[in-house]
């Protein structure tokens, strides 16, 4: 089986899977993306920088840390018939919170109110609509980067005048969410094909939870709730190897907030106490030896 | 493999790598958290991990 893996560099997460897949008997091609570059009308016959044609790779996993650069090559890599995890659809639908919106909207998922706009004028107006306080996200990004709590009328209009100043085309773009009050954590459960693996909570005294920003992981019982909220926001996504990120509310509900499609997982492998990079593994070789 | 030591670019500290350390893995610093990339096995050599960018994340 020839297996290649398209990365930025190597993370925790990509060494987990490198090791899980040697475990399992392949040893996977590391193409940098970096390294890349590609005759775009020249098709898969030729070479990757790992010396191996495109078309004789069973797959390519994609998990670049570079949103922009592992979408355009599974958009390549599909054009150009060569299978791909995630896929590219998925990819750009996760990669844009729009999208990602609109894609549970039309699966009746529920999801914290959202509107967006396009000029400032409109902005401050979404925001009052959906009340103070309220969030305003960029359509794109990780990480918790630039999200803002809008508490107030004032601190809306700073804000908007600086997206609106200082920010690229992208940061014009005004999504703005209702504030979820929760009760100080939030839930990240790993999606792999039909399965909901396993869940944490993402506990912190700070609104943003992501461990990134420094929310401490804990285990979260997959419920049969959680799993088949899970399983619908990942189908309507359109599936595939997912960390779909949830808020509690109030009233005992559920809201998806995000999907995640190249999800890091270094956190969450012990105290789940699931090998998450095996069973990522399992799902890929499985994927890559279906023949069609 | 056993574990290599090398210098952090930025701080100097001793930074014990583990065996099975891999070309182009991201490290940090346990001294002073700068993050570094091993961009070559043989010999071992760091660089300063690239920049993150507007689009990294998960």
């Amino acid at each position: 089986m020839r297996l290649a893996l398209l990365v930025t560099h190597i993370r925790a997460e990509e060494k987990l899977l490198i090791g899980a897949f040697q475990d399992a008997g392949v040893e996977p091609d590391i193409i940098l993306d970096r390294d890349l570059n590609i005759d775009l009308a020249g098709g898969p016959d030729q070479a990757a920088p790992s010396g191996t044609h495109w078309r004789d790779y069973d797959l390519v996993l994609e998990r670049c840390v570079s949103t922009s650069r592992g979408t355009y090559m599974l958009a390549i890599l599909e054009r150009w018939g060569v299978r791909t995890l995630n896929s590219y659809a998925t990819a750009t639908v996760c990669a844009d919170k729009l999208l990602t919106t609109l894609a549970l909207a039309a699966a009746h998922i529920p999801q914290p109110d959202t509107r967006v706009a396009f000029d400032t004028e409109s902005a401050m107006q979404s925001i009052s609509d959906v009340g103070y306080p309220a969030v305003l996200k960029p359509v794109t990004g990780s990480w918790g980067r630039l999200l803002a709590r809008v508490n107030d009328s004032d601190s809306a209009e700073a804000i908007l005048e600086h997206r609106h100043t200082l920010g690229g085309y992208t940061y014009h773009t005004y999504y703005v969410q209702a504030y979820i009050e929760k009760p100080g954590r939030d839930i990240r459960a790993f999606v792999v094909g039909e399965q909901t693996i396993c869940a944490i909570y993402r506990t912190s005294p700070h609104w943003i939870t992501n461990t990134a920003r420094g929310g401490s992981a804990t285990n979260c019982p997959v419920t049969a709730e959680l799993d088949t909220l899970c399983q619908r926001a990942a189908s309507a996504v359109g599936g595939g190897i997912l960390a779909i990120d949830l808020l509690e509310t109030v009233d005992g509900g559920l809201v998806v907030n995000e999907v995640n499609h190249t999800m890091e997982f270094r956190n969450s492998g012990a105290p789940t106490g699931v090998d998450i990079a095996a069973q990522i593994a399992r799902y890929v070789l499985a994927a890559a030896a279906v023949r069609v | 493999m056993s574990n290599h030591t090398i210098e952090c670019l930025e701080c100097a500290a001793a930074i014990t790598l583990p065996g099975n350390v891999m070309q182009n893995e991201i490290i940090a610093c346990p001294e002073c958290g700068v993050e570094l990339e091993v961009i070559s096995l043989q010999p071992l050599e760091l660089d300063y991990a690239p920049e993150v960018e507007e689009d990294w994340g998960e």
